[in-house]
């Protein structure tokens, strides 16, 4: 009879996983480790690859995409996603771009361009949390629609924005070009929020089960439109500093951005389902992902080839990421 | 319940009434809408879309979602366009003009068939997974043609003329094509059994393996199917335009394909949606965009409506589900 009854408490008292394991099985170990050997290959590749200021300067042509893909993550932890913010990046700049052409002060024009974000933001956020609508569908339309509308107001001509407003991409802070400082800061405050704040918690306590996070008291739905805020924002400041760097705007500018956004967080662990995931491991996913594509341009492959490798890229870092979990659940 | 409500209800009545509307609204604005020649054009704007819908439907249906149709309607269309090509040079004789259209079918089922093993048996979801091939598929295409477009004297006359030619009353053999291919969707999904186990596979997925359906089956069968839709899709646009292009062949067709499913009333939660309402969708989708040009709209606006269609369609779906949840609650009290 005793003895029947110990058993569950010795099955419970199974050991800790040494810690050597528990790192192994995080998923940013997985980006990480690919980094290094993408870095290897990379320098087998060209010498010129290793040059620090070469890679920096390739980061640029991604940052836009990388600081969207940071605010991404948590939306995705969450247990959303967000497809239109590559839309939202045209149209705020294709805004931004045709009122200063109509003789707009810039700052005015600027100012304008990111208030747009924030309404693309919240129809996000109140079609999905006011009326309950799945959020991959909504941001499907809504997606169409941004760049729709950056198609009426931009038509097919690109619109130039003036010399002094073109390069923040040449800006340098300390050597670093600013976007890439952007990035960077950017990544540690939202890493400090999300990993080290309530709030940060309660995103994952809403992506792993809403419901429940709502019986203890947290307010999913306000932290929820937060994030799609927190997007639309962001996304409206990618996208005019795209224009600043490409010194034009056209409809399609970042198209198929979004592809690569879901990448960077998807490679850097985060689970689509939600509820899981790190902002370092979307750090270190954009590093890798900015030296595989300038691997491929200095490789000489074909633009057409990265976009195979870029798909592939996508559906294997779910693959991995899924078995991972289901691994370690357990 | 009131008259509107009713209309509600019966979706397919209330898209037709909107078909109506719209059509009287600009009949009245510009006369020559209302002539036979317009009605000509609006149909001749649809098979391909209603091709690609019918497949996107049966997916919706079953609770899933196919953004790559686009790209494999721009894979399936150029491989046989290499095809017309390069016959010559590859296999020393000129293949049949047919040739292009089992080729197309049978590679776009593929890259579908492609699609639900990633979805179903890694247990992905749809929508990554599809985003995923959505660029993998359109680097393909750019590939195997190196890059170049497949120009018009290369497509056989007579696969153009399929669109050109009509067997009777001047309606091209395309368009008699797109709504067999909708018959025979309405007969698969509402008479066979595979059919109907979409339908249930969408409206509960975790009840259907209990009542001994295969699932994974039957997603297979689904998405396969999208595929090679998508495939017929891409030799008809050879047909149609002449003409193959690595970057526009397809691009945006996706788009386009959701946007008339999801206003034929197709419920995006799975489960819920007709043949007949999937195909006054594309009817109207192919109405309004036959009415821009004539009302003076330019065509970069067509995206856009896209896009609010979608979104307005899916206010409609929420409002018909929680009236039907209501009417639900009322009956059990």
């Amino acid at each position: 009879m005793s003895a029947i009854e110990t058993q569950p408490a010795v099955q419970d008292a199974a050991p800790a996983r040494p810690r050597w394991q528990v790192l192994l099985v995080r998923p940013e170990t997985m980006t990480f480790v690919l980094l290094v050997l993408g870095i290897f290959a990379g320098g087998l590749l060209s010498p010129f690859f290793l040059d620090i200021n070469y890679i920096l300067k390739s980061f640029t042509l991604y940052a836009e995409f990388a600081i969207v893909a940071l605010v991404l993550t948590m939306v995705i932890i969450g247990g959303e996603i967000d497809l239109s913010p590559a839309a939202n990046m045209a149209l705020s700049a294709c805004i931004f771009a045709w009122l200063q052409q109509a003789g707009v002060p810039i700052p005015v024009a600027v100012l304008i361009g990111l208030a747009s974000g924030l309404v693309m933001g919240t129809i996000n956020g109140l079609m999905v949390i006011g009326l309950q609508l799945p959020s991959i569908i909504v941001t499907i339309g809504t997606l169409t629609l941004y760049r729709g509308l950056a198609q009426i107001i931009a038509g097919d001509k690109s619109i130039r924005v003036p010399e002094w407003f073109i390069g923040v991409d040449r800006i340098m802070v300390a050597g670093i070009p600013l976007p890439v400082v952007i990035f960077i800061a950017l990544a540690i405050g939202l890493g400090v929020v999300l990993g080290g704040t309530i709030f940060g918690r309660q995103i994952y306590q809403i992506g792993t089960n809403e419901v429940a996070a709502r019986h203890a008291g947290i307010r999913s739905a306000r932290i929820k439109f937060g994030l799609f805020l927190l997007v639309g924002i962001v996304a409206s400041i990618a996208g005019i500093m795209t224009a600043s760097r490409l010194g034009s705007v056209r409809y399609d500018l970042g198209l198929g951005g979004e592809l690569q956004m879901v990448l960077m967080a998807m490679l850097g662990g985060t689970y689509i389902f939600g509820g899981r995931g790190t902002i370092l491991g979307t750090f270190l996913a954009a590093w890798l992902l900015v030296i595989v594509s300038t691997g491929m341009i200095v490789a000489n492959v074909l633009p057409a080839v990265q976009l195979v490798v870029l798909g592939s890229l996508l559906i294997v870092s779910i693959i991995a990421t899924n078995f991972i979990y289901s691994r370690t659940q357990r | 319940m009131s008259f509107l409500a009713t209309l509600f209800r019966r979706r397919e009545a209330g898209i037709a009434v909107m078909i109506v509307l719209f059509c009287l609204a600009v009949g009245i604005a510009k006369p020559q809408f209302l002539t036979l020649d317009q009605m000509r054009i609006i149909l001749l704007l649809t098979p391909l879309i209603m091709i690609g819908a019918m497949g996107q439907m049966m997916v919706i249906v079953a609770r899933h979602v196919d953004l790559s149709i686009g790209s494999t309607l721009g894979v399936s269309a150029m491989v046989s366009g290499m095809l017309y090509r390069f016959d010559a040079t590859w296999l020393g004789f000129d293949v049949p003009w047919w040739t292009g259209i089992p080729l197309s079918i049978v590679v776009g089922a593929l890259l579908g068939l492609a699609n639900g093993v990633l979805i179903q048996l890694f247990r992905l979801p749809a929508i990554i997974v599809t985003l995923g091939t959505l660029s993998l598929y359109r680097g393909l295409t750019f590939i195997i043609s190196n890059a170049k477009q497949i120009d018009r004297q290369w497509i056989p006359s007579e696969l153009k003329g399929l669109s050109q030619t009509s067997p009777i009353l001047g309606i091209p053999w395309i368009i008699f094509i797109a709504f067999g291919i909708a018959i025979l969707t309405y007969v698969f999904l509402m008479h066979t059994r595979l059919g109907r186990q979409v339908y249930a596979i969408g409206s509960n997925p975790v009840a259907a393996p209990l009542r001994g359906i295969n699932v994974t089956q039957v997603t297979l069968l689904v998405f396969t199917l999208s595929g090679a839709l998508a495939g017929l899709a891409g030799i008809l646009y050879a047909s149609r335009w002449g003409f193959v292009n690595p970057s526009n062949t397809g691009s945006g067709f996706e788009f386009q394909v959701i946007a008339a499913v999801v206003i034929g009333g197709v419920s995006i939660n799975g489960g819920v949606g007709t043949v007949l309402g999937t195909v006054l969708g594309v009817l109207l989708l192919g109405c309004v965009a036959a009415a821009l040009p004539l009302l003076g709209i330019p065509g970069t606006s067509q995206a856009a409506i896209y896009g609010a269609v979608i979104l307005i369609a899916l206010l409609i779906d929420r409002t018909v589900r929680q009236q039907g949840i209501a009417s639900l609650r009322r009956a059990r009290a």
